[in-house]
């Protein structure tokens, strides 16, 4: 078959804008990602949580967690509520496999699931001697393995235990706020197999986002307030009872 | 029930300990450091010739620690091939990121220049009269200058006395730095302390007199010459008032801590009375602090006859640098016994022939002493001096 010269100009312009169309396709979300759009966090409401563990086996499955070590873990309170300041708390193996059962008559019972708190004053990013440790623009703590000597003092400056020393990789290990996922328009692992929908991704700069319902119309509090290092793990009904 | 070794409840991510016995060595190395620099340069800028027959002996033994002192670092490192990184690319917020900075001043800058300017003369005699590699060591040593007419000898007393004088902060800035590490954890109440560098420091003063008065007496031993008294019971003077005030600032803190007993103090009271009782409560403050201040005081307030004199300072001085050993346990282990949930205490389970364990804790603690023979070797700091 002959092309002329007009049938040519036609084809090349229909090849070029169908690959074009092709290429936004297959990039999918990431290409139209951008960072300065968004400011991550999560809610937590802690009356939904009923301690199966499944956002810390989903965690563990998703971001290849090493057992025993936590990127995100369950804690059981059970409080006095004449002795608040002493509550029993356990988690076992970080509630991997939900809970034995157990009720003091007593006390008020309730879990709390904790994860990195993606702090905006965060101690760790402070604390990394060469920078491994960053605060990515769109508000989410992260580690860059490959630059991390692995000294531990960002484990030491951390009030909530979030972190620790990979076994295999000798370098620090946390939450990512699952960045892989959030990135191409997913949720967290965790917020993914919550069967009651405790666990929330919270864009805190799209105003679309329920986080701002949430904040206005719940009793919010962060862990530890005093440390001040503005976390952004909010959560509905804390009791104070809470560490 | 929790994982073993954990009583109470801790985060799932606190159980492991995360700086083992190494980081232990550290403080107390560079304590013994500045101690022992300190020593020698307090005697230098303010002229006490009774202090002078171990002025370079405490000299080289800072130098022989501070060779040594990165290396508990290096080994505790995830990666020590990327510790690089921290000078080449360091986090300005961080109070670890300066310490290879620190270092490298006080180890150039501040030590071995003024070493250098002390043993000058030295140096160029004994390239002078040694013979085959020993005479290409020391020609080295001279840095090519061979100009030691009494001229040249005074500026490089003048010289050394102005190095010895930026010295002293430095050296007061290397441990102050060390307990600004610890002392700069907002997380954990245990090191969160303003006071922890002005700790730190009095420590190191009072742990490096400590062991130069062990390496004096020691090494006069093993030379078989008598130890100078008037230097030893000025030393041991100095290690007694310091000690003092070591002790009046640690009482401070625990006081400050029980009146105010914040939320923390019932999970450290508890760990104190518990996992740190031995190594806090019976070996820092009986065997290590009250027992050679003790001994100490009694050297002060009666006559005793030199050889008994002798003796009090060396088991003075040796419980001295145990106390401060199980001081520098006490921070560095004691910080992460606890939860900072406060809710539950962990254990350290030292290994013994691993990377962090302690064989190789042994070995670095050995290992200052076969540097320091070398370099008493290669520039003998006897020379003639006596106190006067």
């Amino acid at each position: 078959m002959e092309l002329n010269r007009r049938q040519l100009l036609a084809g090349a312009g229909k090849f070029i804008i169908l690959s074009g169309a092709a290429r936004a396709a297959l990039d999918g979300d990431a290409s139209r990602y951008n960072a300065a759009e968004h400011w991550w966090g999560m809610t937590i409401d802690v009356g939904k949580c009923i301690g199966c563990g499944n956002c810390v086996r989903g965690c563990a499955a998703e971001n290849g967690v090493p057992r025993g070590y936590f990127r995100t873990w369950v804690e059981r309170y059970q409080v006095n509520g004449e002795d608040i300041e002493h509550p029993q708390v356990d988690s076992p193996d970080g509630g991997f496999n939900g809970f034995p059962p157990r009720h003091e008559a007593w006390a008020k019972s309730f879990f709390v699931p904790k994860l990195c708190n993606h702090c905006a004053d965060s101690p760790c990013v402070q604390a990394c001697p060469v920078g491994a440790t960053f605060d990515s623009p769109d508000g989410v703590i992260l580690v860059d393995e490959k630059y991390c000597v692995g000294c531990r003092y960002c484990i030491q400056a951390c009030p909530y235990g979030c972190r620790y020393l990979h076994p295999t990789k000798n370098t620090a290990d946390k939450c990512t706020l699952c960045y892989h996922r959030i990135t191409q328009g997913l949720t967290t692992a965790c917020a993914e197999v919550c069967p009651t929908g405790a666990r929330k991704l919270a864009d805190l700069k799209n105003p679309a986002d329920p986080v701002h319902e949430f904040l206005r119309s719940n009793n919010v509090q962060i862990l530890k307030p005093y440390m001040a290092t503005r976390a952004k793990v909010y959560y509905k009904d804390l009791d104070g009872a809470v560490r | 029930m929790g994982p073993a070794g954990v009583q109470g409840f801790m985060y799932p991510n606190e159980v492991e300990l995360q700086w083992s016995v190494l980081i232990v060595l550290y403080p107390y190395i560079t304590g013994l450091v500045a101690g022992a620099f300190i020593l020698a340069s307090l005697s230098r800028i303010f002229n006490i010739a009774a202090v002078k027959p171990i002025y370079r002996l405490s000299l080289l033994t800072a130098l022989a620690f501070l060779l040594v002192a990165p290396l508990p670092l290096q080994l505790h490192l995830g990666h020590p091939e990327r510790s690089f990184e921290m000078y080449l690319t360091p986090h300005k917020t961080s109070a670890m990121a300066m310490f290879g900075f620190v270092y490298l001043w006080y180890l150039l800058v501040v030590l071995l220049t003024e070493i250098w300017l002390d043993y000058r003369g030295d140096i160029v005699r004994l390239a002078q009269t040694h013979r085959g590699p020993m005479k290409w060591i020391y020609a080295a040593l001279t840095l090519g200058s061979y100009h030691v007419s009494a001229a040249s000898r005074r500026i490089d007393d003048r010289v050394g006395w102005a190095v010895t004088l930026i010295g002293i902060p430095s050296a007061f800035l290397l441990h102050g730095y060390v307990g600004f590490i610890f002392g700069a954890v907002k997380a954990n109440p245990w090191w969160s302390t303003p006071l922890m560098p002005i700790v730190f420091r009095f420590s190191a003063m009072v742990s490096g007199i400590a062991a130069v008065l062990v390496v004096y007496q020691a090494t006069t031993r093993i030379r078989k010459k008598e130890a100078d008294m008037l230097c030893l019971d000025t030393v041991a003077k100095y290690l007694f008032y310091v000690f003092l005030i070591d002790f009046s600032l640690e009482m401070l803190d625990l006081v400050h801590r029980m009146y105010e007993s914040n939320e923390s103090f019932r999970a450290l009271d508890f760990m104190v009375h518990t996992r740190l009782y031995f190594s806090q409560i019976v070996v820092q403050i009986y065997l290590g602090t009250l027992l050679p201040i003790g001994m100490l005081a009694v050297t002060q307030v009666v006559k005793l006859r030199a050889p008994i004199r002798r003796v009090l300072y060396t088991t003075a001085a040796g419980l001295t640098l145990i106390g401060i050993l199980a001081m520098r346990w006490n921070v560095v282990i004691g910080g992460q016994l606890f939860s900072k949930s406060f809710l539950g205490y962990t254990t350290y389970k030292m290994a013994f022939a691993t990377r962090e364990g302690l064989l190789p804790t042994i070995a670095l603690m050995i290992l200052p002493f076969p540097i320091l023979w070398a370099l008493l070797k290669l520039l003998p700091p006897w020379g003639e001096q006596k106190a006067t």
